[in-house]
């Protein structure tokens, strides 16, 4: 059926149609092959992704969790107040060290006491058991209820990241054993305490809300910072971008008349859309930051280099959404009387309100992980304090969520890793849940003339 | 007075003029909107838009303009109070203009036509901005370092001391050997993925593999590069580098390409879907009629007349590829080399404009405003390269419409 029509000189032996010949066997094959081709590019692709998921659920998940140890605490009066007074302003001298001390002596007194043998457990295993952080907390706490100097206290303290990662399953003992910052006993010590009960795994809310911590404890690093940041961010661009990008559609769309000017901003448009990232962040620089004297790192030049960024996108999605608007309700409110002006405000625009919605939460989520620019315009800093409210907060130091990842992939402890991938996958559950209200606000409103 | 106070006092003042112009509107027609020529809201918003708009715009100015201005809180105040006598004095105007013949709409809509082609200049102004700012800069490194070094230097080595070489020619040499090998993976894979699910799917797979791909599309850039570091870098370097003798490095042109290929194949396949589709169908029915296979017909009749499209698609993914930052900043590594071995760690043009404008900046230094002449580099380049695309695009699309 497929096959040449036969020509006289070379008859055709008369034979079935349902036998295939050698042609036609060929020719299969090859239509085969190639849907297998189509099939095997679309399974690269849904590999490719599903295997970038989950290496970072693999790597990340932990970030969630923090591991404590539950020990009773001596607040020894000779540590923490040796003139015997409670006098908060002789207090405040001792400083974290001191604390670190009784935390140390906490660890060894419950070692002794419930007989663990550890075999080569070193004092300095003990004292870098515990986080930086941990010596902090009790030194606040102590200091905000002088009453708790001379009793025991029991609370959980927080673990430092290579005892942590033990627990996770991060540190193998051989891994321990030829890391300088941990030792083969600490991870006995570990392991003996793990099986004693004493230790509780507890969710990290310290992850998504504390500040952003220094090199040597990374257990005690949060997303604080950064989630204010770009949650600024993302109101600047949403008050700004968003009705900058529907007037300009809604003039391109409705009033421009066909001349020089109105190409002009449409060439800019389309080209704007297709400039790389990393350009609006040396727009922001030159022009905000050198020019305009705004503050570096500070929310409100990370907002509007994203709003310029973003425009485009929420344009093109928003002269969609007018265009899909059917001519007959333009006519039919022009000929009851409307002006030009009350049809698209008082018709039109309505009717494209759930297109323009879905397309700007898309523009905000594009802008949300968004991180070359920021880099440029100082986001990079280490910022350990939360800014204050806005207005005056946006031009207070701050982070963004993106920038905040690749600030830790550039420490130099491993633990930082599974900070940052804890922090992507805060950042892809955003995007997400933006994703998904896009999808139910097109589903829902979606309209077919 | 913060600008901040500024702009809600300006906002009341523009509330208050809308109630005051619509209830002196009302009045002089004695209550009977029909006497009025606009309909009674309009006088408000009239009187709303002449106190808010010029004092707003005022403030935008004076925004703009703040370099210029001798600084500190003297002129701020200023500025401030300026603005909110400019919003009261209109507001008076405007209520005094308010009579029941006044053409309200008319005013109103005059107005807001003015503000709606306001808003799309912006995207000129942001064109202008980026323009200015590069040239500028670059202007001014050019006076620091001659023009012929930067661009056939062969070399760079900044030196905070003085005495660099700033040759862009290793750094050309990396991006475009990782956007090869971005687009090696990424056409063929899209390609086949576009054909497959334009020509082949059942509806339902259709419903269940787009969404999937389009996923890929929305993965924020960083996340690729988090991927790139922590695991295909080592992996490569793991199992393939180190084995064969041809390299220690995690991060390569090959990790970089390879997971940067693999965000560039949602982008390839949805544009080359598009194209795939608006390929008439009579072209297809014609050539299966004739006889020929499935496959056949894509080769030979589809693909030969979406060609003009799809080419334009690889342009617009290949500039892509030349634009992004994250990945190669965090897979490529940042040794400037012009080298043949894919596993050897090389450097772009994007990851030494971030390495030269991170940090502590002097602006006077060849070694910090270089970045801005790699950035006029690249935007030149990316331009060329859409503006390319984009035309073969339309010229392609006006042929079947």
């Amino acid at each position: 059926m497929s096959d040449v029509a036969p020509t006289p000189s070379r008859p055709t032996p008369a034979r079935s149609l349902l036998v295939e010949d050698a042609r036609t066997r060929r020719r299969n094959a090859a239509e085969r092959r190639f849907r297998a081709y189509g099939v095997i590019a679309i399974a690269i692709a849904v590999a490719g992704l599903a295997f970038l998921l989950f290496t970072i659920f693999r790597d990340g998940s932990s970030a969630f969790v923090q591991t404590y140890v539950k020990i009773p605490v001596a607040i020894e009066a000779s540590v923490v107040d040796p003139e015997g007074n409670g006098d908060p302003a002789e207090m405040q001298k001792i400083l974290t060290m001191s604390y670190g001390r009784l935390l140390e002596n906490a660890l060894a007194r419950h070692i002794a006491r419930n007989d663990i043998q550890i075999e080569g457990l070193e004092d300095a295993d003990l004292s870098t058991f515990f986080s930086s952080q941990a010596r902090a907390d009790l030194r606040r706490a102590v200091l905000a209820d002088p009453s708790l100097v001379g009793t025991v206290v029991e609370h959980p303290v927080m673990t430092s990241s290579r005892v942590d990662g033990m627990f996770k399953g991060r540190v193998s003992r051989a891994s321990a054993a030829i890391d300088a910052k941990t030792s083969a006993a600490q991870y006995d010590l570990a392991m003996a305490l793990g099986a004693r009960d004493d230790v509780r795994t507890t969710f990290n809310w310290n992850f998504i809300i504390s500040t952003d911590s220094s090199d040597n404890r990374p257990e005690a690093a949060g997303l604080g910072v950064a989630i204010i940041g770009s949650f600024y961010m993302m109101l600047i661009v949403l008050v700004l971008a968003v009705p900058i990008g529907v007037a300009t559609s809604i003039y391109l769309e409705e009033f421009a008349p066909q001349n020089r000017l109105t190409d002009v901003i449409e060439v800019n448009i389309s080209n704007l859309a297709a400039v790389p990232s990393i350009v609006f962040g040396i727009l922001g620089l030159a022009a905000f930051i050198n020019f305009m004297g705004l503050p570096r790192s500070a929310p409100i030049v990370g907002g509007l280099v994203l709003t310029l960024m973003t425009l485009p996108t929420i344009i093109i999605s928003t002269r969609a959404a007018l265009k899909a608007v059917p001519p007959s309700i333009r006519e039919a409110a022009l000929g009851v009387g409307a002006s030009r002006m009350q049809m698209v405000f008082h018709h039109v625009l309505p009717l494209a309100m759930p297109g323009i919605l879905t397309g700007t939460i898309l523009g905000l989520a594009q802008a949300l992980g968004e991180t070359a620019p920021l880099m440029l315009i100082g986001m990079v800093a280490f910022v350990t304090t939360y800014p204050a409210a806005p207005p005056e907060g946006f031009f207070d130091p701050a982070s963004a969520l993106p920038v905040q990842v690749f600030n830790w992939t550039q420490r130099a402890d491993p633990a930082f890793f599974e900070r940052a991938s804890g922090a992507i996958i805060v950042l892809l559950a955003f995007l997400l849940a933006m994703n998904l209200l896009a999808i139910y606000l097109r589903r829902k409103f979606e309209r077919r003339w | 007075m913060s600008p901040f106070w500024t702009i809600v006092a300006i906002l009341a003042l523009a509330a208050l003029g809308y109630g005051l112009g619509r209830r002196r509107a009302m009045s002089l027609a004695q209550g009977n909107p029909r006497r009025l020529h606009s309909r009674p809201n309009y006088y408000g918003w009239n009187v709303a838009l002449f106190a808010a708009v010029p004092a707003l715009l005022l403030l935008v100015l004076w925004a703009l303009a703040l370099p210029l201005l001798p600084h500190g809180a003297a002129s701020s105040r200023a500025a401030g109070i300026l603005a909110i006598i400019i919003a009261v004095a209109g507001l008076a105007v405007a209520v005094r203009r308010t009579t029941p013949e006044f053409r309200a709409r008319n005013a109103v809509e005059q107005m807001i036509r003015g503000l709606l082609i306001l808003c799309s200049l912006i995207a000129i102004a942001t064109t202008v901005g980026i323009v200015l700012s590069l040239v500028f800069e670059s202007l001014h490194f050019f006076r620091l370092y001659p023009w012929q070094d930067f661009f056939f230097g062969t070399e760079w080595t900044p030196r905070f001391g003085g005495g660099s070489r700033l040759g862009i020619l290793p750094l050309l040499w990396g991006t475009l050997y990782i956007s090869f090998i971005a687009l090696l993976v990424a056409v063929p894979v899209g390609l086949y993925a576009a054909i497959y699910m334009s020509e082949y799917a059942t509806p339902r797979v259709r419903s269940l593999v787009k969404p999937a791909i389009e996923v890929l599309a929305g993965i924020p850039t960083i996340v690729y590069g988090l991927f790139a570091l922590v695991t295909v870098g080592p992996l490569l370097r793991d199992w393939i580098a180190q084995p064969l003798g041809l390299g220690n490095s995690g991060s390569s042109v090959m990790t970089a390409g390879l997971v940067m290929g693999m965000m560039l194949i949602p982008f390839v396949s949805s544009l080359s879907d598009d194209i795939i589709n608006a390929v008439p169908q009579t072209m297809r029915d014609g050539s299966l009629a004739l006889g020929s296979t499935h496959s056949e017909t894509i080769r030979q009749v589809v693909i030969p007349a979406a060609l003009p499209g799809i080419v334009g698609a690889i342009l617009l993914a290949a500039s892509r590829a030349i634009g992004e930052t994250m990945i190669v900043v965090m897979g490529a590594g940042a040794m400037a080399t012009i080298s043949g071995n894919p596993f050897e760690a090389m450097t772009t043009i994007t990851v030494k404009i971030v390495s030269q404008l991170t940090g502590d900046n002097d602006f006077s230094s060849p070694e910090t405003l270089v970045a801005f002449a790699l950035g006029l580099t690249l935007f030149v380049i990316t331009l060329g390269l859409n503006i390319f695309a984009l035309y073969i695009v339309r010229k392609y699309r006006e042929q079947y419409e």
